[in-house]
């Protein structure tokens, strides 16, 4: 199989694997076979691109030219193979649990759940490869657009006001913002195409570069920076697994991937330490960071609990870019596989919760840990994972951000980060605590015993719905020991 | 066969209007119909021809009856009017397999000799508008198609006696927009004695600070500003798009206010010249500010429409102020952006009127209650309308992307940043109203008692269908679309200062 080939199926697989879903979606079981023999395949095909990429090869495909000089273009770099890996991978397990959670509460329209699915995925491979920046925009809108009717699934008033604002804030930001950022880069620089050490040196007056970076983060609604950040909590009325897309997967990962990959080959890093332009960012990014967590603390809703803590956890990631510095990025980058893994466990948690007992609020949820043993342990490791404790993964990428704050001297930003972590605890550990050391409340309130198995003993949620979140748990172990291979893979995006 | 292609430009225009008569002595319904899709796919092939020729050879000047110019006509065809009547007649062909069926259903059937008749009336004159080199040629093909186009509207009234109102309505208007039109020709023929386009960009230059050249100007603009629907001066467009049958919808949205355009564009840089002092006022004081009002009230009232149909006429008024935006910019890239949009506009309205006219079809009435919950019952017209719908905002990928970027970069260009911006906000104005409608089809319930509904039939289907894959695929490789408009773009800047 040549590499174009194996790029081109990249889109490829997912885009026919919706078709595919299409055509089965009468047998639900061929239908979810199709699913994961898709994602599967794809899996395994960005896997065969990865080592090229680790021994520094960079596949390219053109596909066509649209305008002269603006071609839609992919290309693989390091980054963009970490984000390759991490959504194609995850959307496995995603998928497992799509079909435990889906069947278990007996959704409607799972079909078009599949498809639009795959559809997001197609778009997160595209967005993952692009090779310059208006095919990473063109990408970026598909993954909205397909998004949308996994916000607004169930259809009923509170789903459609969510999926409005969801839809409203990304494009509005996207076509408001970014777009107008990318045609000024385009008519400065002469060209969009991601390059090493960026395109806008001596291109563009260097008191104009905080304008046209602000552009680009507030563009990038999908990063969720502070005042953009309300559609994430709003996109909350979508089924859990939904919310694993984007929270993990597909769709902040794409900001927070597209803020790095602007930063890095759009203005490069040492473009913005020369010029300090993105000093401002530090400080609106620590803001978000820090008022998200406060939020989040406030939050008895477990998915809105979660969905605040996202807000802050993006944040870091720019926060890395932000500090322009070489660690940082690659701090940031890191965090973008070690906070996938993290959340989409805690969230695979809080679905597997919500099927097997329909809570939904945190303080609803005392001595669900001795009934749900499996559930609660793995949605312990992703805390810690999250927090940054060794030895899960999530300690690694703290720890390069801390380093990276060291090293530029900003001393107030390592208190920040420090600060952060503390909340993360307030805001993460009481939901394990009140699971495993407070006794349930004596007599079962009428209406828990929806669920199948209400009796005592194990009563966990269907076994697709517990292992994944498992399996993930596992993954935040494993990372961190590994974690030194993927540094070695992004090396070289910092020069 | 040499001989076809000699007198192609004048078999453009006379091969539909002889027909037309022809077509008024045809019985039934398909007889008429089968003869006007015969010619539309002549014209269609000859306006192909003219644009392969143009784009080989240069500009084409044909002497009717072998008359010298300037004291014949002369039908003269040069890259962009080569490209509106591609515009025109190919609109035409996709739309008249499209017409069968919805005008039997929307049409008196006693009737369809005489409404084909229009439509081939109408066609000609825009055809003849756009093709002739005589400025006096253009007032009378233009009223030939304004005049029929009102029949047409007036066709509406089985469906909605309110046809009758909307179309008088455009009747008045209209003709006061030809009439200063032909006053503005008046003037211009007094002082330079010649009628000629080519003749009159030659004698005006000497005459610049003549009061009477001045005034004709105005004239002209205002004149052609009420056909094209300038803001303030769209009042007569909405009622029109909305109760005019769906045919004539589709066809007169996509084509129509194009021509206008085309006429404006023609008398701004060939006869005149934006290096005029009182031309490049008009451009930063009149157009400019019209134009972004245009934008954002045009879109503004779109969003509170329940009519689906005059929802996109105000979003028309809102498009047409992109174009006039282009003009107004001056330069290579935003005159691109105008040409470009009157080619990418007239694919998305089309495609969005085709759609209405299938739900109409089925349900009858088009409001935004009535098609709640449809998206399920008429996959592939809701699909459509998504499709096309993205293509009216702009999304990357559809060709609203590509008028809009060299909009943008034309603003970028000049400097004037609040305009790029004011731009983008606008296109967010239509993702309100786009997904107000996806929003209804698909995640909206049934309104009760409406029972169930079929799929629209593949004759209407197909060439919908033909139209929203034309928006991507010309938004994908703009290749063809943006060599013609920077071509034309360029002639115009170039040749004008």
């Amino acid at each position: 199989m040549s590499t174009e080939m194996a790029l081109a199926l990249t889109l490829l697989i997912p885009s026919l694997g919706g078709i595919a879903i299409a055509w089965a979606g009468r047998y639900p079981n061929l239908r979810e076979a199709v699913t994961l023999i898709t994602a599967s395949v794809l899996f395994a095909v960005v896997i065969s691109l990865l080592q090229q990429v680790a021994d520094g090869g960079a596949p390219t495909l053109m596909l066509i030219e649209v305008l002269p000089g603006l071609p839609l273009m992919l290309k693989v770099e390091p980054l963009g193979m970490l984000f390759g890996c991490v959504a194609s991978g995850l959307w496995i397990v995603n998928s497992l649990y799509s079909f435990g959670y889906m069947r278990g509460t007996n959704e409607t329209n799972q079909t078009r759940f599949y498809i639009c699915f795959a559809i997001a995925i197609a778009s997160s491979m595209g967005i993952a490869f692009a090779g310059n920046m208006f095919t990473l925009f063109i990408f970026y809108e598909i993954l909205t657009i397909s998004t949308y009717p996994l916000v607004a699934h169930k259809q009923n008033a509170e789903a459609r006001s969510g999926a409005r604002l969801y839809l409203g804030l990304l494009i509005g930001t996207s076509i408001g913002f970014q777009l107008v950022a990318i045609i000024w880069t385009w008519v400065a620089a002469g060209t969009l195409d991601f390059t090493i050490g960026g395109i806008l040196r001596d291109k563009i007056d260097p008191t104009m570069l905080p304008i046209l970076l602000a552009l680009y983060m507030f563009g990038i609604g999908k990063a969720a920076l502070m005042p953009f950040h309300r559609w994430l909590p709003a996109a909350m009325v979508a089924p859990t697994p939904v919310s694993a897309l984007l929270h993990a997967v597909a769709v902040v990962k794409a900001g927070v991937f597209t803020v790095l990959k602007v930063v890095i080959y759009i203005f490069g890093i040492e473009l913005l330490s020369e010029t300090g332009a993105s000093g401002w960012l530090i400080w609106v990014a620590s803001f978000t960071l820090l008022a998200a967590s406060l939020v989040a603390i406030s939050k008895d809703n477990l998915k809105a609990r979660l969905a605040y803590s996202t807000i802050s956890q993006l944040s870091y990631i720019i926060l890395g870019a932000a500090l322009a510095s070489s660690l940082g990025v690659l701090g940031g980058a890191l965090h973008i596989a070690t906070h996938a893994l993290g959340k989409i466990t805690l969230f695979m948690c809080a679905g597997a919760i919500y099927v097997a007992t329909h809570k939904t609020e945190i303080s609803d949820m005392q001595g669900l840990g001795r009934v749900m043993p499996f559930t609660f342990a793995a949605f312990c490791i992703g805390a810690l994972s999250i927090i940054g404790l060794p030895p899960f993964a999530g300690s690694w990428s703290k720890w390069y951000l801390a380093l990276a704050a060291a090293d530029t001297g900003m001393v107030l930003v390592i208190a920040v980060l420090m600060i952060s972590s503390l909340l993360n605890v307030a805001y993460l550990m009481p939901v394990v605590a009140r699971g495993f050391f407070r006794p349930a409340p004596a007599p079962q309130p009428v209406g828990a015993a929806v669920a199948p198995g209400a009796r005592f003993g194990l009563a966990e949620a269907p076994l697709l719905c517990v292992i994944p979140p498992c399996l993930t748990a596992l993954g935040c172990l494993v990372l961190f020991f590994y974690a030194d291979e993927v540094v070695d893979l992004l090396r070289p995006i910092v020069g | 066969m040499s001989l076809l292609f000699e007198h192609m430009a004048a078999l453009q225009v006379a091969v539909p209007l002889l027909s037309a008569p022809v077509c008024s002595l045809l019985r039934g319904g398909r007889q008429p119909w089968f003869l006007a899709l015969a010619v539309s796919w002549f014209a269609f092939f000859a306006s192909i021809s003219l644009l392969i020729q143009v784009l080989d050879s240069g500009d084409i000047s044909y002497h009717m009856g072998n008359w010298a110019p300037p004291f014949g006509i002369e039908y003269r065809v040069d890259a962009i009017n080569a490209f509106v009547l591609l515009i025109i007649s190919g609109i035409s062909a996709v739309a008249l397999p499209y017409a069968r069926l919805s005008v039997a259903h929307e049409v008196d059937p006693r009737r369809h000799g005489q409404f084909y008749t229009a439509y081939l009336l109408c066609l000609t004159g825009l055809l003849g508008g756009t093709i002739t080199g005589d400025a006096f040629n253009i007032f009378v093909f233009l009223e030939i198609s304004s005049l029929s186009a009102y029949v047409l509207v007036a066709a509406g009234a089985r469906q909605d006696r309110r046809a009758l109102t909307a179309a008088y309505n455009y009747l008045v208007l209209g003709t006061v927009g030809a009439t200063f039109f032909v006053i503005g020709i008046g003037l211009l023929y007094m002082v330079t004695g010649t009628l000629n386009i080519t003749d009159l960009a030659e004698r005006l230059p000497p005459l610049v600070d003549n009061r009477a050249v001045q005034a004709g100007f105005a004239f002209i603009i205002v004149g052609m500003g009420l056909k094209l629907a300038m803001f303030p001066m769209h009042t007569w467009l909405p009622n029109a798009y909305t109760y005019a049958p769906s045919t004539v919808t589709v066809f007169l949205a996509s084509t129509a206010t194009k021509v206008s355009v085309y006429v404006v564009l023609r008398f701004l840089f060939t006869v005149f010249g934006p290096s005029y002092g009182f031309v490049g006022l008009t451009f930063e004081y009149i157009f400019l500010p019209l134009a972004i009002l245009a934008m954002f009230i045009g879109s503004a009232a779109a969003i509170y429409q329940t009519n689906l149909k005059r929802l996109f006429a105000y979003s028309s008024v809102a498009q047409l102020g992109y174009m006039v935006l282009g003009i107004a910019l001056g330069n290579v890239a935003g005159l691109t952006a105008t040409v470009l949009h009157l080619f990418n506009h007239a694919l998305m309205k089309g495609a969005l009127f085709m759609a209405l006219g299938c739900v109409a079809l089925r349900i009858g009435a088009v409001s935004i209650n009535g098609v709640r919950g449809l998206g399920r019952e008429m996959p592939w017209t809701f699909a459509a309308i998504a499709g096309a719908g993205l293509s009216l905002i702009g999304v990357p990928s559809t060709v609203g992307f590509i008028s809009k970027w060299y909009l943008i970069l034309g603003a970028l260009e000049n400097g004037w940043w609040p305009v790029a911006v004011l731009i983008v906000a606008s296109s967010l104005l239509a993702v309100i109203y786009v997904w107000k409608i996806i929003e209804a089809a698909y995640f909206g319930a049934a309104p009760e008692g409406r029972g169930p509904v079929s799929e629209a039939p593949l004759e209407m289907l197909a060439p919908l269908w033909l139209m929203v894959v034309a928006n991507f695929y010309f938004g994908i490789d703009a290749d063809l679309t943006t060599s013609v408009a920077g071509k034309v773009a360029a002639t115009f800047l170039g040749g004008g200062s």
